[in-house]
């Protein structure tokens, strides 16, 4: 078994188990929990409503916050567009989904991911300049912020080095690039990176939890 | 004492024109990405050249290696240089056939000792030495006596190079590569399914014009015609970086020779020469037929997935253990609520 041959089989095949064991552990650990006790009468249901509506107004800034967190969050929406435009639009990317899907759909010219993936690239190492130059952003960062952006990274640049090749073998490029996918599938789950399958748990979590108390969403 | 003719008057014999000699030497040239001023210097060493003894073994093998070099749609100059240069043995093509022809290989290892080639086709097997011999004897003994005084080896075809389809998992007979039993000798490997015709002979002129063998890559392969992947030199690339691929073999896209990646192609991690020397004397080549690359000319080919399964797709178990890890999520997951859970209600009491 060559490298390749690993990394398509059994490396892809374990981090996808603990890709999907770890998922299903966090999420069931969060919604297990018990509701903290309610020390007042709801002012309003909290339904599911509430949920939609603060999972969309949390997508903006708050006014006052503008201004100042209009650089992060335009690197952030860059770096996120693009890292999801790299892996759902790249044809060789759709028919890998499609092999466990069992449907397909459109993709792009392979130049338009490429910008996509420089794009994120840049994005990326700017907001880590952010993360290692602000003092406070610096004093509140620890390894996970650090190995998550890694391994976000990661897979992108083997991605952009495939074309050049930079005097490697395509096949070897391909095996590290696959291995970092694999890299990445295991550690979403329990780094920060868990945001991508938390975020809208948490934040209709939090607008149902608002609007009982009567917080203004 | 027994004359031995050039090259240059065997080919002259055969009526080859001095003008079509020049062109193969500059082909030559060319594939072995050699600089113009290196023709001549072919030419003359060619033209030189007195024939050196090979001899070709054929072991677990379909004959598709020769059946390639010899079935050619007409004759080819290549053709009469290799027949012209080679084969003091050959079973599949030689009249003598029994000891007749094992005293001939043992003549003209006896007669050209150090200095004659070994061309092998196929594989051998370990399992059992019963499972292929030619004449009784056992590929793998005939292997080794033979090579005793070659000068160099070439493995012709992915069975001698690699273990091929015979190696195949689950390798019944314990197929096993050239390279993985010579390791006193230099080995080329010429890898294909079969192999193209004018690199193993163009790897025969190298030797013959600069008395050695060729560069090679990782898989011992001669660089100058598998330094490149067929993707590389593909006249379908552009569709590929344009996002236009066939999805089926009768679409819109086969139809419009769009790329092949999607029906399974291999051509990205392949390397060979058959998108720029082409079969059938520069016809065409399978890509070029509206068939996937089989990636033949790779170590293990045959067992890297199915041959329409696209380079992309993971080589996944079924759906059943992904389950299983689902269900061991539930239960993880479970847990971790009731230990937070029993966290949550201290807390509250403490509160």
């Amino acid at each position: 078994m060559d490298l390749l041959d690993f990394a398509r089989g059994p490396a892809l095949q374990v981090a996808a188990y603990i890709f999907v064991a770890g998922i299903i552990w966090r999420l069931v650990g969060i919604i297990m929990l018990k509701e903290k006790p309610e020390f007042s009468d709801p002012r309003k249901p909290g339904g599911f409503m509430a949920a939609l509506k603060v999972i969309y107004t949390r997508s903006f800034t708050a006014a006052p916050f503008k201004r100042a967190t209009l650089y992060p969050k335009m690197l952030g929406y860059v770096l996120h567009i693009g890292f999801f435009v790299v892996i759902l639009l790249f044809v060789p990317h759709i028919v890998f989904f499609e092999g466990f899907l069992g449907f397909d759909w459109p993709g792009l010219p392979n130049n338009a991911i490429y910008l996509a993936g420089v794009a994120t690239v840049v994005s990326g190492l700017a907001l880590l300049v952010r993360r290692l130059t602000n003092p406070v952003l610096k004093l509140i960062s620890n390894f996970d912020d650090y190995f998550s952006w890694f391994v976000t990274m990661l897979p992108i640049v083997t991605g952009l080095i495939m074309p050049v090749r930079m005097g490697v073998r395509y096949e070897t490029l391909l095996a590290i690039h696959i291995l970092s996918v694999a890299v990445l599938m295991i550690w979403l789950p329990f780094g920060k990176l868990g945001h991508s399958f938390l975020v809208f748990v948490t934040r209709g979590t939090t607008g149902m939890v608002f609007e009982r108390r009567g917080a203004k969403t | 004492m027994k004359t031995i003719p050039t090259l240059g008057e065997i080919l002259q014999a055969q009526g080859v024109s001095r003008r079509g000699f020049m062109k193969y030497c500059a082909a030559t040239a060319s594939l072995l990405a050699l600089p113009p001023a290196m023709v001549p210097r072919i030419a003359n060493a060619l033209e030189q050249a007195r024939r050196p003894s090979v001899i070709w073994l054929s072991f677990q093998e379909c004959t598709g290696c020769t059946e390639s070099l010899t079935r050619s749609s007409s004759p080819t100059l290549e053709g009469l240089i290799f027949d012209s240069i080679s084969l003091d043995y050959h079973h599949t093509l030689q009249a003598a056939s029994g000891d007749a022809a094992e005293a001939a290989r043992h003549a003209a290892m006896q007669e050209n000792m150090g200095q004659y080639l070994v061309l092998v086709d196929g594989s051998i097997p370990m399992g059992n030495p019963g499972f292929s011999t030619i004449a009784g004897i056992s590929n793998y003994d005939m292997l080794m006596e033979t090579i005793e005084g070659a000068a160099a080896v070439v493995a012709i075809g992915s069975c001698a190079a690699f273990g091929g389809i015979p190696g195949a998992n689950p390798n019944p007979t314990g197929a096993v590569s050239v390279q993985d039993l010579v390791k006193d000798k230099p080995v080329v490997n010429v890898p294909g399914c079969p192999p193209i015709p004018m690199v193993i002979t163009a790897v025969l002129a190298q030797f013959l014009t600069f008395g050695q063998l060729p560069d090679l890559d990782i898989h011992g392969r001669p660089m100058a015609f598998f330094g490149q992947t067929i993707h590389d030199r593909c006249y379908r690339r552009p569709f590929y970086e344009q996002g236009k691929f066939a999805d089926t073999f009768d679409d819109e896209g086969a139809r419009k020779g769009w790329c092949l990646f999607k029906l399974g192609c291999k051509g990205p991690i392949t390397y060979n020469a058959c998108a720029t020397v082409k079969w059938n004397a520069g016809t065409s080549f399978p890509i070029e037929s509206g068939h996937p690359c089989l990636g033949c000319s790779e170590p293990g080919f045959w067992d890297k997935g199915g041959f329409y399964a696209p380079l992309s797709t993971g080589k996944f178990d079924s759906g059943e253990k992904l389950a299983g890890a689902a269900v061991a999520g539930v239960a993880l997951g479970a847990a971790a609520a009731v230990a937070g859970r029993r966290r949550q209600a201290k807390y509250t009491k403490e509160a």
